[in-house]
């Protein structure tokens, strides 16, 4: 079926070439070696390593900025569009992946290596008295920590994220029928909500840090919490920028009711983070 | 390499309109700025040949020091440095990024594409790669130097080593990012950049192989990311995931490795078998015999690697269950993998075979691949394993199907590909002695070695029992051999590009993908800016 498309009649379009991916490559660099510095208590790391992320947003904003002027000047037929569609679907997939690696790590701290360290072997001979539980944060922690509860921000952000999939949704179908004030409107509407979740997401992990005693360090549980609700708040935050560029580009007139892959891209990892936000609500918060 | 620069405008006539490269950046800019797949893949090679002498001199000092028992030339710290280093470069430096290379430079070539679907990105997949090498061998001047940990980089050593540790973490990172960038790339290239007419079923294997194995990249490279992170996090953040004080377990990351670390087997594998599947037909002249069953393989093949990889932790204390399970789907595994080797014995069956120095390789290949198949099924069996784990039957068992394996695949698709590349031949007589050399040197290093792990030597070790010295001094003699054995094909490449003969259209007869049949010798700069024609 792909195939079809190339008798449009327009070349392919190859771009020329051009020094972003150098820029964006020395960025990474010094961001690693920066942070590398920095993790070892050296306190030039952090010169390199914020030069390192400007310069990666810098590159970020040009190249990005490229692509938009050329899809707005119309290099990019419907086998481009369909390249950038299949591009993004694995991109999220290989997302997907990264998550299923922590979500596996929780799986095993609570299937398997909490109740191992309680079982008889280990709670007779090097942990006396530890016992199976969750949440847990092991045998030798020894402070006392309170457990996130699920029904109160958690649930509230459950309810901000589903609620933003439905104003995403209302947005695109505004857009295919070209019904730009609802769009515009509908986008915003996204935008606020998922700006909202990641206040209130802060807020909990300011509440967790002073009042629960639940750090990072707090044992496994601590680092499964923190760690899968962190870089899912961070997918949430830049899948919260990204929508920022997308309404930009939608107030600045962009996208045609058949011609919009930007809006759907961003419209589908939104409905990504919000899907592992379900499972980090069931799994982390809930059960 | 100049010869590679110059073909643009031989084969140009039919797209005179499209000159833009004619000024584009010059010079070393050029390579850096290049969109160009052909640049790229070019670029790929270079940089894995250089990772591949690299990591060669690393395997050196091993040997060096393994000459003979007792303390000589290292101290165990460095050794183990050298022993972890080899295997992180020449896994992550040298073969992943050659068959990248060829995917490059074959794939647009092979569908009828202009270009890679994403010519950008391209560029930024291969230029990531040169900083995450320096991550990796500026982890050598750091306090403690680079981490010697082993490649497998297991918690709990990982959390104790010093800050080569962290270079190393975030050059995994950058190359996870080049081979998920790469392996979009290649995937949506094959999806969706095909000529009309070119249909999945008429693929040429080598663009199947690189589908699935851009499949098995995107899958698992973000799970390796994701443990190494967990131990950076561990090291620097106060986390718990392999610490069992806190409730979690360094066993976890073994089974998190793993799941990365068995498909990655296949990820470097599948493009070797893809090469196979386009040489030995060439060469045989006749079709490759069951071209279905070998996309149906290749796809088996992927799917079952996702549910082997506790083969490697047999002794971890698994469930009697758990070993069985992972034993039998280790096992199956031979079942597609037989499918293949059948398919090229029997593409070969009553061909008219010639034995230039692609096809040696070839066989080379599937004599040896095979043995490091069965050794594989040897280890496969838990209640075997158990006696076998670390040793050096291990270290032969993998290096039969890394080495001779996929190492020998990239050296026949070198040979094979070198006409379309410059232009010209290479040195028959020369490539044949480097075939020869290679083979005797390479079974010399590594046969022995399933001799010393039946008999007991474990790997990662600097020193040894007395007993083992004989055995030792011949794999260490062999290893030298076929060390200054690759600089013969260094030469050939060079003498190629200088002074070879100018290459005929179609320097080998039997060879019938697009990159052959449709576009001239050499390959244009630019091909294929309007669809080939198929029937
Ligand atoms: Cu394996």
């Amino acid at each position: 079926m792909a195939q079809t498309t190339s008798h449009a009649g327009q070349k392919y379009y190859v771009p020329q070439p051009m020094a972003w991916p150098i820029l964006g490559s020395i960025a990474l660099f010094l961001m690693a070696l920066g942070g590398v510095f920095a993790m070892n208590s050296m306190s030039t790391g952090w010169i390199a390593f914020s030069s390192g992320v400007m310069l990666i947003l810098f590159m970020l904003f040009r190249w990005f900025g490229a692509v938009i002027a050329e899809s707005e000047s119309g290099k990019y037929a419907a086998q481009e569009d369909l390249s950038f569609r299949w591009g993004m679907s694995w991109f999220i997939f290989s997302e997907v992946m990264f998550f299923a690696g922590f979500f596996g790590a929780l799986y095993w701290a609570r299937v398997q290596s909490v109740p191992d360290l309680a079982s008889m072997l280990h709670s007779e001979t090097l942990w006396p008295g530890f016992t199976e539980h969750w949440p847990s944060a092991g045998p030798g922690f020894t402070e006392k920590f309170t457990p996130m509860g699920a029904w109160g921000i958690p649930a509230i952000n459950t309810l901000l994220l589903l609620s933003s999939g439905v104003t995403l949704t209302i947005a695109h179908h505004a857009l295919k029928e070209n019904h730009r004030g609802r769009l515009n409107l509908f986008l915003f509407l996204t935008v606020a909500l998922g700006a909202v979740f990641i206040v209130l997401q802060g807020y909990e992990y300011s509440h967790a840090y002073s009042e629960l005693n639940l750090k990072l360090s707090t044992g496994v549980y601590g680092s499964t919490f923190f760690m899968l609700t962190g870089f899912h708040g961070f997918h949430v935050t830049m899948g919260a920028i990204m929508l920022v560029v997308v309404l930009v580009r939608c107030m600045k007139g962009h996208f045609r009711p058949d011609h919009h892959f930007a809006f759907e891209a961003v419209a589908w990892y939104w409905h990504f983070v919000d899907v592992v936000w379900l499972g980090l609500f069931v799994l982390v918060y809930w059960l | 390499m100049s010869a590679v620069l110059d073909t643009h405008g031989h084969g140009d006539h039919e797209h005179g309109d499209h000159d833009h490269h004619g000024h584009g950046p010059t010079g070393l800019m050029r390579w850096i700025t290049t969109t160009n797949h052909k640049d790229i893949g070019t670029m790929y090679l270079w940089f894995s040949f250089i990772m591949f002498l690299v990591g060669g001199v690393m395997a050196l000092v091993i040997r060096a020091e393994l000459f003979q028992p007792g303390l000589q030339l290292v101290q165990p710290e460095f050794f183990n440095q050298m022993t972890t280093m080899h295997g992180l470069i020449m896994v992550f430096g040298a073969i992943m990024p050659a068959f990248v290379g060829f995917a490059n430079w074959l794939i647009p070539m092979q569908i009828g594409a202009p270009d890679m679907a994403f010519a950008r990105m391209n560029n930024w997949s291969f230029w990531i790669l040169p900083f995450a090498g320096a991550l990796l061998v500026l982890s050598f001047f750091t306090p403690g130097g680079a981490p010697g940990v082993g490649w497998t980089l297991y918690a709990p050593l990982t959390i104790q080593m010093g800050m080569g540790m962290d270079l190393t973490i975030f050059a995994v990172h950058l190359l996870g990012m080049s081979s998920i960038m790469g392996s979009i790339n290649i995937v949506t290239t094959i999806l969706n950049m095909r000529a009309p007419g070119m249909t999945l079923m008429r693929m040429p294997l080598f663009c199947w192989t690189w589908l699935i194995t851009g499949y098995l990249l995107i899958a698992t490279m973000p799970v390796l990311a994701g443990a190494v992170t967990m131990t950076l996090t561990d090291r620097h953040f106060g986390t718990s995931f392999f610490n069992a004080a806190g409730g979690g377990d360094p066993v976890l990351y073994q089974h998190i490795f793993w799941f990365f670390g068995h498909p990655e087997v296949y990820i470097i594998a599948l493009p070797a078998f893809g090469v196979i599947s386009q040489v030995i037909p060439a060469f045989s002249r006749k079709p490759l015999f069951g071209y279905a069953s070998m996309v149906y393989a290749t796809s088996a093949i992927a799917i079952l690697s996702f549910i082997v990889w506790a083969h490697h932790m047999y002794v971890t204390g698994l469930p009697i269950g758990t070993q069985l399970f992972f034993m039998y789907a280790t096992i199956l595994i031979a079942v597609p993998t037989g499918v293949k080797v059948f398919n090229w014995v029997a593409t070969m069956w009553q061909g008219s075979l010639t034995f230039e120095t692609p096809m040696l390789f070839a066989l080379g290949f599937l004599f040896l691949f095979t043995l490091g198949g069965f050794s594989g099924l040897v280890l496969a069996l838990a209640p075997v394993d158990i006696q076998l784990q670390e040793t050096y039957y291990v270290v032969a068992h993998f290096h039969y199907v890394m080495v001779a394996g996929a190492l020998f695949s990239a050296f026949s698709g070198v040979y094979f590909w070198l006409p379309k590349w410059t232009g010209k031949m290479y040195d028959e007589t020369l490539g044949k002695w480097h075939f020869w050399l290679s083979m005797i040197f390479f079974n010399m290093i590594f046969f022995v070695q399933h001799f010393l792990g039946l008999a007991g030597m474990p790997r990662r070790i600097p020193d040894y029992n007395l007993m083992f010295e004989t055995w030792n001094k011949i794999s260490s003699i062999g290893a030298f051999g076929f060390g200054l054995t690759q600089l013969l094909l260094l030469y050939i490449v060079l003498k190629t590009i200088r002074s070879g003969e100018k290459a005929p259209q179609m320097p080998w007869e039997g060879a019938d993908s697009l990159e052959w049949t449709h576009l001239p010798t050499p390959a244009p700069h630019h091909s294929f800016e309007t669809p080939p024609v198929l029937k």
